[in-house]
């Protein structure tokens, strides 16, 4: 039997279709539960005065408010670098940073008591935006560079040189459960904290330094998420951080639900990025030499926007072969929430950077886009070092343009499209493909590990806990279905159980796409450690039922749920009682699995190495169709194909597929963030923060999975799935660039990213002379 | 001053002595213990506290319990009350209707309350009623491929 491969059901389907299944604030409340929520700052940038509860205090149901002078033990904290506050004595920087922490019997009075919290606070100038950032120097780290080559010399002698500056928005992760923790504080100061979270090692680590203990004083759970999406990373800290300051000092249980709005205005979000270029190309578009100067919006705190913007630096190159390269990258400050992790982790923004100046290259030559993307792709044994030195090995990407290319129609279509634009008055219609090569695992070579305990009972049922979280990913359908399979049992015998710092220590945070990597890979090796102890028992048992003489270890076999000889398969033991029989033999039925990926490594500092394990690759072609009239933008067709080599859960792993590509098709046309004049956040709702909905699914979808078994250095040579499709997303804007060129390059040029209606209509405009303009007979609007 | 409403949630009546302004929501989650139904955004727009007011797909979120008061409630936890998923159930199973699942229990209300009244829905009909449930994970594709299911249609794109 054979489990892997198989689309089997996410294993909380049931509970999900029942409501069943449990997330945090679904918990019943224990007795003495209190409602813990924040008071936030006033303003964007300033100094703290004075905080005054004094009249939320006198509300009935009140229990509390603590402030930074609460705080037993380290206040300040950070992965990368240590500056940002729990809560703030002295100086806030974004509005609504939480200053103050209050508790209630009922959520009602907790409302009103945060109403109540006066915060006085010395305004000073904020810095809101990118460009002033730049303009004064306000960055967050030093500069990062890769390079190659010298890519200035190289510009100064292309026959074809163009530069710009290409901008990216940011993007609300928009998880609908919002940031939950609870805690429960137990004897003697040690604290349980059950947490919304991708990271339970950093929540134990972060309540324990808060709470000035030992990290064995702190247990961190996560049994699920409703949705993460990177957004529960770092920031799920705060929340766990108010509650376990709470349980401390009342000794309650303590729970934090933040409702959407606060989430929406106080959480980070995906980096808006302002990147100038510049590049040098041959007359038939071949890239000579390029330079990237990246600029990140960080936000107030650093959190991981290092990391974020190398992986921006180690994805500049896209798809694509750079001969002379100097990719650089700064991270600004600015007076709004620190900005963080977001599925694809500066991928994106790189990648749209690189594939805006394919777009224009071939605008300005008056090539088709493909001609120039499949001159310049990775090539095969040759032309296929990056700019940091790692070969690309077991490339597909050629042959995944030239069949997307096929199958979606392209040339032909391109012809029908141009023949509908030269025909149309009213709207203009654009086609793109664009390609994805994302590297898996974590630039910070130290976090690719992974472990997992697995526990066998002896009627031959099987608990697995891994450092991985599950957040929708699918990854624990997928670690019991490796499990089963290494077991050679039936799935339903095995359950995956909550995440837990105190089963799994030091775990990774549920990212870089690479969980089912890590922790799958550690789970397999804990089951063959159980497997080698039954084999030997096995052997054994087989051998004294059947007298086969000679049995040895390796001719026992795990499969349909039972053992059994390869040379006498028709007598088997049932897998339940080999387990029961082991045990009363004193066999060990318990193991745990570490994982570490091999072979990566980079240097930073020099900008080289062999960070990624291998490489998730894919294309996408998007039509789009833009109103010329209004700007609106439609999306009548795309075709996605991708290598995640052999998928371990084909229906999950193709729900990860259609849902990031439409996660992106949100980040590239639709999603808008916008901010006050004070810094505070003015779409911080679904009703002004527009994410895709049913019917942005384009009506004529095509989803294929390009046939790939090479990747053999993987677990069952699958491939992480969870970011690379976002970014498949790029193609609708590239699409929409190529239909503002078709109207007019003066349109297309300082077209930004995303493609919002409004944004496509300032394109519009750029072009008086050349668009069609609305006759007399055209109605209004 | 808290006053008494009466609601029926899934057959059984209940008498909640609470605000008169206080969501329906707030009352099934915390008085009744129904955590099926979930809070997203709490202004009626992501649908996630969908739940069925006399038959209608409603968010719970934004009718008070005043309003509700006298009607007859259907949640998620009423749908498989006998043991038996309700096929809508089924099928978001079958077609993988979930990833994160925290959407899923207000998108079944909202597919089960237009199957009810037009049981075999067209597909622009259920793109039309299920577009203003909103999922994060964009898992789109599959929930429409589940409630075509539901209205007894093989659905075009199904998972694998």
């Amino acid at each position: 039997m054979s489990s892997a491969g198989k689309s089997l059901p996410h294993d909380s389907a049931v509970g999900h279709v029942t409501g069943r299944a449990l997330y945090l604030d679904d918990e019943r409340p224990m007795l003495g539960e209190l409602h813990v929520g924040f008071v936030g700052s006033p303003i964007a940038a300033g100094t703290l005065e004075a905080i005054d509860a004094t009249e939320a205090l006198a509300l009935p149901g009140v229990v509390g408010c603590w402030t930074a002078a609460d705080v037993p033990g380290h206040n300040l904290f950070g992965l990368i670098s240590v500056d940002e506050p729990f809560l703030p004595a002295e100086r806030v920087d974004y509005v609504g940073q939480p200053v103050a922490v209050i508790a209630a019997e009922t959520p009602e009075a907790l409302a009103a008591a945060r109403r109540l919290v006066r915060v006085d606070c010395t305004e000073m100038p904020p810095v809101l935006d990118l460009d002033t950032a730049i303009r004064e120097a306000r960055f967050l780290t030093p500069q990062r560079r890769i390079a190659r080559g010298d890519a200035g010399r190289e510009l100064a002698k292309a026959p074809q040189r163009l530069s710009g500056v290409f901008r990216s928005g940011g993007q609300e992760q928009f998880y609908l459960e919002s940031q939950a923790a609870i805690a429960y504080p137990g004897e003697e100061g040690r604290m349980v904290v059950h947490s919304s979270t991708q990271n339970t090692t950093e929540i134990q680590g972060v309540v324990a330094e808060m709470l000035g203990r030992g990290q064995h004083e702190v247990v961190a759970i996560c049994k699920r998420m409703g949705g993460a999406f990177g957004g529960k990373e770092t920031q799920a800290s705060l929340p766990a951080l108010m509650a376990a300051l709470v349980a401390h000092h009342t000794g309650r249980p303590a729970r934090v639900i933040y409702n959407k709005d606060d989430d929406m205005c106080v959480t980070g979000k995906r980096h808006e990025y302002v990147t100038r270029w510049d590049v040098g190309f041959e007359d038939d578009g071949r890239l000579l030499a390029i330079r990237f100067e990246f600029f990140s919006n960080g936000g107030a705190f650093t959190d991981l926007s290092p990391p974020v913007l190398d992986r921006t630096l180690l994805h500049a190159d896209n798809c694509y072969y750079l001969p002379h390269v100097e990719l650089l990258g700064r991270v600004c400050y600015t007076n709004v929430p620190p900005n963080t992790a977001f599925r694809g982790f500066g991928g994106p923004q790189a990648m749209a950077a690189m594939e805006n100046v394919l777009e224009s290259i071939a605008q300005h030559l008056d090539v088709d886009a493909l001609d120039i993307r499949q001159r310049n792709l990775y090539g095969v044994g040759e032309r296929n070092v990056t700019p940091y030195g790692q070969v690309v090995e077991r490339n597909h990407l050629p042959e995944i343009f030239t069949q997307l290319a096929e199958s979606c129609d392209y040339r032909r279509r391109r012809e029908e499209i141009a023949a509908a634009n030269a025909a149309s008055r009213l709207t203009v219609r654009g086609l793109a493909i664009t390609g994805v090569k994302f590297g898996i695992s974590f630039t910070a070579t130290f976090l690719n590990q992974g472990n997992a305990l697995v526990n066998v009972y002896m009627d031959g049922t099987v608990q697995v806990s891994t450092g991985g979280t599950e957040m929708g990913q699918g990854l624990n359908t997928k670690i019991q279905q490796l499990v089963a399979e290494e077991l050679g049992v039936d799935p339903r015998r095995v359950r995956l159980m909550p995440t837990s710092t105190e089963k799994n220590n030091n775990t990774s945070p549920t990212a870089a796409s690479a969980s089912t990597d890590i922790n799958g890979a550690a789970a397999v090796k804990a089951c063959r450690e159980i497997k080698e102890r039954l084999a030997a028992f096995a052997a054994g048992e087989l051998a004294k039922q059947t007298g086969e003489s000679g049995l040895q270890p390796r001719d026992v076999c795990f499969a349909d749920d039972a053992v059994f000889s390869t040379h006498r398969p028709e007598h088997k033991i049932d897998f339940g009682g080999l387990c029961m029989a082991a045990r009363r033999s004193r066999v060990d039925l318990g193991a745990r699995g570490f994982f570490a990926t091999p072979g990566i490594g980079f240097d930073q500092a020099a900008g080289q190495g062999t960070p990624f394990f291998y490489y998730t690759q894919g294309a996408a072609a998007v039509e789009v169709q833009v109103d010329r009239f209004t700007g609106e933008l439609t999306v009548p067709r795309a075709d996605l194909l991708i290598d995640i080599g052999r998928p371990i859960n084909l229906g999950i792993d193709r729900g990860q597929v259609i849902g990031g590509f439409i996660q992106g098709l949100g980040w590239a046309t639709a999603e808008c963030l916008l901010y006050g004049e004070r810094g505070e956040l003015l779409s911080h709702s679904p009703t002004t923060y527009k994410i895709p909905a049913a019917t942005d699914v384009p009506p004529v979808f095509n989803v294929a999975l390009f046939d790939n078994d090479d990747n053999v250095q993987n677990i069952r040579r699958s491939k992480a799935v969870g970011e690379p499709p976002l970014m498949l997303g790029i193609a609708a804007w590239a699409a929409v660039k190529d239909a503002l060129a078709q109207v007019d390059s003066a349109a297309s040029r300082s077209f930004t990213l995303p493609a919002t209606g409004e944004e496509i209509l300032r394109c519009l405009s750029l072009a008086p002379q050349t668009a069609p303009q609305p006759s007399a007979a055209m109605p209004d609007g | 001053m808290p006053d008494t409403f009466t609601i029926r949630v899934n057959g059984t009546e209940h008498a909640v002595a609470t605000d008169a302004d206080r969501p329906l929501l707030d009352v099934l989650r915390e008085d009744l213990a129904l955590t099926g139904t979930k809070y997203g955004c709490g202004e009626g727009a992501c649908r996630a506290c969908t739940v069925l007011i006399d038959g209608e797909a409603t968010q719970a979120c934004i009718t008070s319990i005043e309003t509700a008061a006298g009607s007859e409630i259907e949640t998620i936890e009423g749908l498989a009350a006998s043991g038996q998923l309700h096929p809508v159930q089924q099928a978001f199973i079958d077609q993988a209707g979930m990833q994160c699942g925290y959407c899923v229990p207000g998108q079944i209300m909202t597919a089960v309350a237009l199957l009810r009244s037009s049981p075999q829905a067209t597909d622009e009909e259920i793109v039309a009623e299920m577009t203003g449930n909103l999922c994060r994970c964009c898992n789109y594709e599959n929930i429409l491929a589940a409630v075509q299911q539901a209205a007894g249609r093989a659905p075009d794109a199904s998972a694998p």
